[in-house]
């Protein structure tokens, strides 16, 4: 990330992130980069969405200016000071609430006051104020679980505010919620935000919605994946309270698409437009069944084989964790071409979508062994073999040489589901034992 | 029935194969066992013991001595929640401390109870010469082993299983490490611990009632109680005074349920991690019911919840705000590690000299083959015990558990059945062998699993009564016959249950032998030959020896039992028979 946007203010960053890598050991050897050198500022007053696929790292880059995981190398600063461990003034709201649940509402909300030694009835005081403010009073002595989600989280900010933070970081606070729901908390958000009724001076805060970043947000910080980088970051300049129906705040949207969907020129390995794939790809997680369904999408009359991307999310009601995933499956299996925000169909995925149940095995089948260097070689592996069989573990230590346990075990079921529904090869659960016989 | 872990269950969340952490537990506990016998041999061997407290067979004594015995089971319940707090947490935030500590309660697991009793009586005597408080600590002691191994792996694995986020939530908010433990390790576990002690608690019930009164060096040791009661009214062969003995314990265990257990396990409710209020029925008890109602009570928790409030926020103990320097590694935790291998190398090397110089020297060859075939023997009756069981009350755990009326009347009382000690019931089963000339070495048998058989049957009716309805009529749907329905739906689906269950009754089982294999009546003696036999035999002789031996062989029987049948048996209905 070279071209960072300088701020109008020339005041010095609420939070400075330099060269932050990050890495997890798995093994005794091996190591896994989850950060790429990450660089970027918050300044004083702002709003700022980090945005990115799940598994992107933004959660962990999170974590590490909060104080909670250490970098492996390079330094998170808050107010110009290095943070080693959480740090007072700064706060945070979680995905799942992290509310305690054999506490009160108002337990709760005491709960980070208690840690500060605060005396019992100014903590009290606080509490039951901060309470008020997030709309919460008359469930002080409620327990989380008689609490719908929405209210849930309500505790959680007020929990979060109640220790007068200079910053609020948010890891995907609204991503739990239904939509009315997390409507509604956003608006009494931005409503504090904007009547300085938190002294807040910054929120930052992680996400996967494209929506509520470009709804909230005043600056967007894209990720890519693995290793977790900065793609871009753009600027939200529409006045509050935004309207999603707005052609401006359409456009805006649109433009986030096109920047996560461009390749840019640094990524090599493309052929013919289309992405080339290694052994220990990271696969995304798509069966059979959703890209069929997006294909037909695609190829259905009014269409014509070209769709936005924000209109195919819109209609499938797909967010981008799950869209992103079809989409590159498509790409892998050349079904379809993503550009600038844009999928157009293929021949060769109009040839799938159009044949029957059978015929769309034998393209697949095709397509799989061709484009998935992973299904090719477990294949080859099975052909070699004198009895056509291999235990399922020996793909996956090859798996863990490259991804984590967890992810290495997902990548090869999901690769095993592909093959089972092309037929490619067959499996025993039972046994982990992968082979080319049919069951008789 | 989740938190239905009692004794050998916990740990086999594990890994399948046992590491060398285990090997060198296993030798490390062997050593010590040994080590504590060879100190007992070289001790005065005749006790002073004091003045004797004379025990009465007048029915009037007895609630005084259910107290006394209750007041153990109650202190020893102190000293197991101490350690589990203490060392449970350890090993859950501290990898090097579970490297050691979490093998060696596995290991102490498989240890038979009341062998820590013959082993260490003599001990505890010596630290309080001339008084009965050495019996009476080594009493306690047993119950606490029956006890703590459990409730501390159980601890452990929940502390561990706290969701991320609320640890980040506790680190966010600057909670000391005190109040993390009391905020949210401890309430977290609660529930699960809180069964554990329950359940612990009633297998307890059996090791206090056979620990009041120990033989040892051809002395008998009585501490009031009513082991001690029914001890004697079988050595006078009084059939009123065991008649009576057997009320008190129904009742004491009674009140127990209803005063003690249920409210507690009502009162857990509100830790249960579940964010969603569940339709499933809560547990309730009348007891919490009217607590909740009283005014009193209701201003005395207030106040409770008040001081447990400023226990948690003790100001030294509180957390300081983080000064703003990386934390720095420490230079010397290269010499530590370094240091801590030399020592467990030493360790380890010294167990080994000792154990062989002891086993092989002192010990000629065919004592270990004998005692071998012995344990055999012992494993074959607990085999033979689990199939038994498991033909007659798994058809009728099944009948029961479908029936959703019945079971709730059947289940609590073979809960309540579990709790109640069954060598309190041994002189009827000597009686009829007595008096009927029946073989020892087989009717002696049923007595070993008397106790521990409840355990198959709850279980499987729990199993049996959460099996999902829709499958249920799906069977009936498609018209599959009676044995087809038993192979394919009902067996998979209760295995889970059965094998939990199994396991616990196996555990009681071997415990149980030390003291079913040698019974009683009066001036009638029966003893059948097996390891239980053999253990009881050496301690009324004083042979320590010959003890730790004994109590080496079995742990080391139960260990292999464990790992070539149970631990496998339990990860696949794991992995395969979980009906979620």
């Amino acid at each position: 990330m070279q071209d960072l946007i300088q701020p109008v203010i020339a005041t010095s960053p609420l939070i400075e992130v330099v060269n932050v890598h990050k890495s997890f050991k798995k093994g005794d050897r091996q190591e896994l980069l989850v950060l790429e050198d990450i660089n970027f500022r918050m300044y004083e007053g702002e709003i700022v969405a980090i945005l990115g696929k799940s598994g992107s790292g933004k959660s962990t880059l999170l974590r590490i200016i909060a104080g909670l995981v250490q970098p492996s190398a390079g330094t998170a600063f808050y107010r110009g000071q290095p943070v080693f461990g959480p740090v007072r003034g700064i706060s945070m709201v979680f995905q799942t609430f992290a509310l305690l649940p054999w506490l009160t509402v108002l337990q709760n909300v005491e709960l980070g006051l208690e840690a500060l030694g605060i005396d019992r009835n100014e903590r009290r005081e606080r509490a039951l104020k901060a309470i008020d403010t997030i709309g919460l009073d008359g469930f002080e002595t409620a327990f989380p679980k008689e609490l719908s989600g929405g209210m849930r989280q309500r505790v959680g900010f007020a929990r979060a505010l109640v220790i007068n933070p200079d910053i609020l970081l948010m890891d995907e606070p609204f991503s739990a919620l239904d939509v009315l729901t997390a409507d509604n908390l956003k608006s009494d958000l931005l409503d504090l935000w904007q009547t300085q009724k938190t002294g807040l001076h910054g929120i930052l805060f992680v996400t996967h919605n494209i929506e509520e970043a470009a709804l909230l947000a005043d600056r967007i910080i894209v990720f890519n994946s693995n290793p977790g980088s900065i793609r871009g970051e753009l600027k939200v300049t529409l006045p509050h309270p935004r309207n999603d129906m707005d052609p401006r705040f359409r456009n805006q949207i649109d433009r986030v698409y096109t920047l996560m969907t461009t390749q840019p020129l640094a990524e090599s390995g493309m052929r013919e437009g289309h992405q080339v794939i290694d052994l220990g790809y990271r696969l995304p997680e798509a069966n059979v069944a959703e890209i069929t369904g997006l294909l037909e999408t695609l190829n259905a009359p009014e269409n014509n084989g070209k769709m936005d991307l924000p209109d195919v999310a819109d209609t499938l009601m797909l967010d981008i964790d799950e869209l992103f995933p079809l989409t590159e499956l498509l790409e892998i299996l050349h079904f379809a071409k993503v550009s600038k925000g844009d999928i157009t169909i293929t021949e060769a995925g109009k040839a799938f979508v159009e044949a029957d149940i059978l015929e769309r095995k034998k393209i697949f089948l095709l397509h799989l062994k061709k484009y998935v260097p992973l299904a090719r070689y477990i294949y080859d592996q099975l052909t070699r073999h004198p009895r056509h069989r291999a235990l399922e573990e020996n793909f996956l230590s090859l798996l863990e040489d490259y991804l984590t346990e967890k992810e290495a075990s997902r990548i090869l079921s999901t690769v095993i589901e592909w093959g089972r529904y092309a037929e490619l090869f067959a499996y025993d659960y039972n046994a982990g034992v992968l082979s080319l016989e049919n069951p008789n | 029935m989740n938190f239905l872990r009692t004794t050998f269950m916990s740990g086999y969340k594990s890994k399948a194969y046992p590491n060398y952490w285990d090997l060198i537990a296993l030798l490390l506990v062997l050593g010590v066992i040994t080590l504590l016998a060879w100190v007992a041999r070289q001790m005065a061997v005749p006790y002073q013991l004091g003045q004797a407290i004379s025990i009465s067979l007048d029915p009037n004594h007895l609630p005084g001595y259910a107290l006394r015995t209750v007041l153990r089971m109650l202190i020893a319940l102190f000293f197991s929640l101490l350690f589990t707090f203490i060392f449970a947490t350890w090993a859950a935030k501290s990898r090097r401390a579970e490297r050691i500590i979490i093998p060696f309660i596995d290991i102490l697991q498989s240890v038979p109870i009341l062998g820590f009793l013959s082993i260490t009586v003599v001990g505890f005597i010596g630290l309080f010469p001339g008084s009965l408080l050495g019996p009476e600590c080594a009493a306690i002691f047993v119950i606490f082993t029956s006890q703590a191994w459990n409730m501390a792996l159980g601890f452990y694995q929940t502390v561990r299983s706290v969701p991320t986020e609320l640890n980040e939530a506790g680190n966010m908010f600057h909670l000391s490490a005190w109040q993390r433990f009391w905020r949210i390790d401890v309430p977290f576990s609660l529930p699960g611990l809180l069964w554990n002690m329950m359940m612990s608690m009633s297998a307890g019930w059996f090791f206090v009632v056979a620990s009041e009164a120990i033989s040892v060096s051809n002395q008998q040791i009585l501490l009031p109680g009513i082991g001690s009661y029914i001890t004697l009214a079988i050595a006078s062969a009084d059939m009123r005074a065991i008649g009576y003995a057997i009320l008190t314990m129904f009742i004491v265990i009674l009140v127990y349920d209803q005063l003690l257990f249920r409210p507690l396990v009502a009162w857990a409710e509100k830790f249960k991690a579940e964010q969603v209020a569940e339709d499933t029925k809560e547990a309730r008890s009348w007891l919490i019911n009217l607590l909740h109602r009283t005014r009193f009570l209701r201003y005395l928790s207030t106040q409770l919840t008040y001081l447990f409030d400023l226990f948690v926020n003790i100001a030294f103990l509180r957390s300081k705000p983080i000064h703003s320097h990386r934390p720095r590694m420490s230079h010397y935790a290269r010499y530590i590690t370094w240091l801590w291998n030399t020592l467990l190398i030493c360790l380890i090397s010294g167990v080994l000299i000792f154990l062989y110089h002891i086993v092989f020297h002192s010990v000629p060859f065919a004592t270990i083959e004998h005692i071998f075939s012995l344990g055999l023997i012992t494993a074959l009756r607990v085999l033979v015990l689990v199939v038994v069981c498991t033909l007659i009350w798994v058809p009728i755990g099944v009948w029961v558990g479908l029936r959703s009326n019945v079971a709730h009347i059947v289940q609590p009382i073979a809960q309540f059945l579990a709790a109640f000690p069954a060598n309190l019931l041994y002189p009827l089963v000597v009686i009829l062998i007595v008096k009927y000339h029946l073989n020892i070495n087989i009717w002696v048998t049923p007595l070993m699993i008397l106790g521990a058989q409840w355990y198959i049957l709850f279980n499987v009716v729990a199993g049996a009564s959460v099996m999902p309805k829709d499958l249920l009529q799906v069977a009936d749907n498609l018209g599959l016959g009676f044995w087809l329905r038993w192979r394919r739906l009902i067996l998979p689906g209760i295995f889970p249950y059965y094998i939990t269950g199994a396991i616990t009754a196996v555990g009681g089982a071997w415990n149980a032998s030390i003291v079913a294999e040698v019974v009683t009546w009066g001036d009638h003696k029966l003893v059948a030959s097996g390891l239980g036999a053999y253990i009881t035999e050496q301690t009324l002789k004083g042979d320590f020896l010959h003890i730790a031996l004994g109590i080496g062989m079995m742990c080391v029987l139960v260990l292999i039992f464990n790992r070539l049948i149970w631990r496998p048996l339990y990860m696949l209905s794991r992995e395969r028979f979980t009906l979620d």
